[in-house]
């Protein structure tokens, strides 16, 4: 695109200050700097992950660990009557409880809800390497299944045969027995989507490898980040929910609409 | 014309006297004589009210859904043949669908205007149904099904059964995943009814479930017999309505045997014709705006997946909402055959809703004997018990399509689908009688407000002291005409069982007194002239 456009106004500009190719070079800079950035900062994080595993982390995991955690899921994270045990469930599992705000729970209720994160992703870093050294579980999924460019029509359809029955079609949440609810997947992360299926938190059960390769949960991400991106062809999706919202929207405003016209239509004229 | 005459001075012969328009007009009544028809049915009067023109929204949405269903016939390949999805679409892209699913993205994404047409299509069907729904309850709370209005009523009720029909059946073209999940259920109620079920399931499905066949079928009766039957049908209903005259409300001057209001021509075709444009306004802009049923996102059917908040369109959430009620364990086997009650009972007590729906005119007019014509409407008000139980029906029915939504419900009301689905089993069953109640006591004491505002006129809120020391509020008389509203409506009272010939007292006879005396037993009478007189006595 920018090189089809620029030679038109550099034949325009000819005794111009700037070189026809200033434009070029500056975006080429600004990629390059980006992607640079980008770059660095993915090693920068792999290399956290890498340290995550020191001794020094850990340990500070275990003592956000002790004054956050211990009291419902006990000091060894073995589990009380309040909280479930954590050996086991792996780094995965942490950042997606913690990373989205579900734990610290504020309250006892159905299901823990998604709330504001309160921890540092320091933090969240340092208490998975915590939970991950008790025991080996699923770890924080690798960024190449969380790029979004896998094959959407795959992971459309892999999604209406595992996830739509409680998540509905468009990712839009639906619900379970005795006030769980699936929730709406819309503006959730894709490493948090990865490690959900990964770990099966609350009522949604553990998909893993062997059910669903890491390939196909890469496409299932690709299609959710798709429908999030793209907004519905046919206008305002009245939240996606079907047939339900579609009548309730036809009967207030549809109808309404007309009534209200009726009622113009045979008004007295003054 | 006697104008121009008069202006030119000119007298022109008859043949040009009307100039293009006379000759024309000429032209055609020499040939068709439809002078006597324009006569009759120009000089047609037309009251004015905007609960009238409901019919006329169902009517014209219908146009609506001819116009864009034509459209869409043009696009659409009614065949589950399978084929793989080529279209513009990404994530369905090489997709294994049937021609069916394949075509509909095509009519949505390749096709020019497709989306709009699609979206205006299903709309207008919303729409043309739910007027319906409110039409008809606008004909019930006016008693305006009494005779000689009977018939008219039932074509109209079958008009609104076929209307679901035709919904149905479209609902099930694409063939996406929400329709074969909606057909699926269709298939289980059918399969639940004993002995038959299976073979008639079989019989439409041409195989097990869900075949190659469907599709095809339903479009031949979606586009063909049922819109066939509801033209048919809906010719009638207006010829109906051309023979009886319209109804009207009560006011002054308005009796049974006259219509006040506007003749056809002008001002009532104009009117009514613009208001088409205006609906079918209201259709588009509606349409364009906000998507409905995104076939994109449920994706080709396949029998196994189901996504959350699947449920049908709003017209036969009824009948989702009865199957959600049912508690479970009503499904056993007796004499080597499976009894599934889970179904029957949904299936038994809506066809019984429905038929008293549809048979209704007749029972009132049983149990009241009133066999004159009826062209002034009642206010709800003035027949509590028929308001009552209007009111009752549609309690029950509205709590049967709110548990059709039970699971969205549970989640944007945060609470738990047990308990959703508990109250509206209590809704169901127990709602209509407490609206029966409600709006009985409700009508009775609207009707004891207007005898008291007839014989004693408004407080007016003055209060003056007589020259010997009493107080009294100085009532403000009502006007003639708002009077005459109030106190002319049709008063029944209960029947007396009397013995036949034979000196015997049929048990028809008992029925039809108890009912009667259940209508009838209380109520307030309108106020006669006498009392009026009375009370004008009393105040001067």
């Amino acid at each position: 695109m920018t090189k089809t456009n620029t030679p038109k106004p550099a034949r325009v500009r000819k005794s111009g200050r700037r070189s026809p190719l200033a434009s070029v070079a500056l975006i080429a800079i600004g990629l390059l700097f980006t992607g640079g950035a980008y770059a660095l900062f993915s090693t920068s994080t792999a290399s956290a992950q890498t340290d995550a595993s020191s001794q020094q982390t850990i340990g500070e995991g275990q003592k956000l660990f002790a004054s956050n955690c211990a009291t419902c899921h006990g000091l060894g994270a073995a589990g009380t009557g309040s909280g479930p045990s954590l050996i086991g469930v792996g780094a995965a599992s942490v950042d997606f409880q913690v990373g989205t705000g579900r734990m610290p729970m504020q309250m006892d209720g159905p299901q823990a809800e998604k709330k504001a994160v309160v921890f540092t992703d320091e933090q969240i870093a340092a208490l998975a390497a915590y939970v991950a050294s008790l025991a080996p579980g699923p770890a924080i999924p690798d960024a190449r299944y969380l790029d979004a460019q896998g094959d959407s029509a795959k992971g459309a359809e892999l999604f209406r045969i595992n996830c739509a029955m409680c998540h509905n079609v468009a990712g839009a949440g639906g619900a379970l027995t005795e006030g769980k609810f699936a929730p709406a997947l819309d503006g959730v992360s894709a490493q948090h989507i990865y490690e959900a299926m990964i770990t099966g938190p609350q009522s949604m059960p553990v998909f893993n490898d062997m059910n669903i390769s890491p390939e196909s949960k890469r496409d299932i991400i690709t299609y959710l980040k798709y429908l999030e991106n793209n907004p519905s062809p046919g206008g305002y999706a009245l939240g996606s929910l079907g047939p339900v919202s579609e009548g309730l929207f036809l009967w207030i405003f549809g109808l309404g609409a007309i009534v209200g016209l009726t009622v113009w239509i045979t008004a007295k004229s003054n | 014309m006697s104008i121009t005459k008069t202006t030119t001075g000119v007298v022109e012969t008859t043949k040009t006297n009307g100039g293009f328009t006379g000759a024309a007009a000429n032209y055609i009544d020499e040939r068709t004589s439809i002078s006597t028809a324009v006569k009759e049915l120009g000089r047609k009067i037309f009251p004015d009210h905007w609960s009238f023109l409901l019919g006329e929204v169902a009517l014209y949405s219908f146009v609506i859904i001819l116009l864009s269903g034509t459209f869409l016939t043009f696009f659409f390949s009614a065949s589950m043949a399978p084929v793989h999805y080529e279209g513009s679409y990404v994530p369905l892209k090489g997709v294994e669908m049937s021609a069916a699913m394949s075509s509909s993205l095509n009519i949505s994404f390749d096709i020019r205007g497709g989306l709009l047409m699609r979206q205006v299509h299903h709309w207008a069907a919303l729409l043309f149904v739910a007027s319906i729904g409110l039409h008809m309850l606008r004909i019930y709370f006016t008693g305006a099904f009494r005779k000689p209005r009977e018939l008219n009523w039932v074509i109209g009720f079958i008009l609104f059964i076929l209307a679901m029909a035709e919904g149905f059946t479209g609902y099930s073209l694409p063939d996406d995943l929400l329709s074969g999940n909606g057909l699926r259920i269709i298939d289980g109620m059918v399969k639940g009814i004993p002995l038959i079920g299976t073979w008639i399931s079989f019989l439409l499905f041409g195989g097990e479930f869900p075949g190659e066949a469907i599709v095809g079928r339903l479009y031949s009766l979606h586009i063909l017999l049922l819109p066939a039957i509801i033209i048919a049908l809906i010719a009638m209903h207006l010829l109906f309505v051309v023979v009886h005259k319209h109804t009207q409300y009560p006011g002054a001057g308005r009796t049974n045997q006259n219509v006040v209001g506007y003749p056809v021509l002008p001002v009532y075709a104009a009117k009514a014709g613009g208001f088409f444009f205006i609906v079918f306004g209201v259709v588009m802009l509606i349409a364009s705006l906000f998507t409905i049923n995104p076939i994109w996102n449920y994706g080709p059917y396949d029998p196994s997946p189901v996504s959350a908040g699947t449920q049908p369109d709003w017209y036969i959430g009824f009948a989702d909402g009865a199957l959600r009620l049912i508690p479970p364990g009503l499904e056993f086997v007796w004499l080597d055959r499976t009894w599934s009650f889970n179904i029957l009972i949904p299936l038994i007590s809506l066809g019984l809703f429905i038929l008293v729906v549809l048979i209704y005119p007749f029972i009132e007019a049983w149990v009241t004997g009133d066999k004159r014509e009826h062209h002034i409407l009642d206010r709800p008000r003035n027949a509590p018990t028929r308001t009552a139980i209007g009111a009752a029906g549609v309690t029950f029915y509205a709590a049967l399509w709110s548990t059709a939504s039970s699971d969205i419900i549970a989640t944007h009301f945060h609470v738990t689908m047990e308990g959703v689905i508990h109250a509206c089993q209590f809704a169901t069953i127990v709602g209509p009688f407490i609206a029966f109640f409600v709006a009985k006591r409700v009508c009775l004491a609207l009707q004891k407000k207007d005898r008291e505002i007839v014989l004693h006129g408004y407080e007016s809120g003055r209060i003056v002291r007589l020259p010997g020391g009493e107080y009294i509020e100085v009532h403000q008389p009502v006007d003639e005409y708002e009077r005459w509203k109030l106190v002319s409506y049709s008063d029944y009272k209960p029947l007396m069982i009397r013995p036949n010939d034979q000196g015997k007292i049929t048990t028809g006879q008992r029925l039809r007194g108890g009912l009667s005396r259940w209508f009838f037993e209380d109520r307030i009478v309108p106020v006669t002239t006498t009392e009026l007189e009375q009370s004008h006595g009393d105040h001067h």
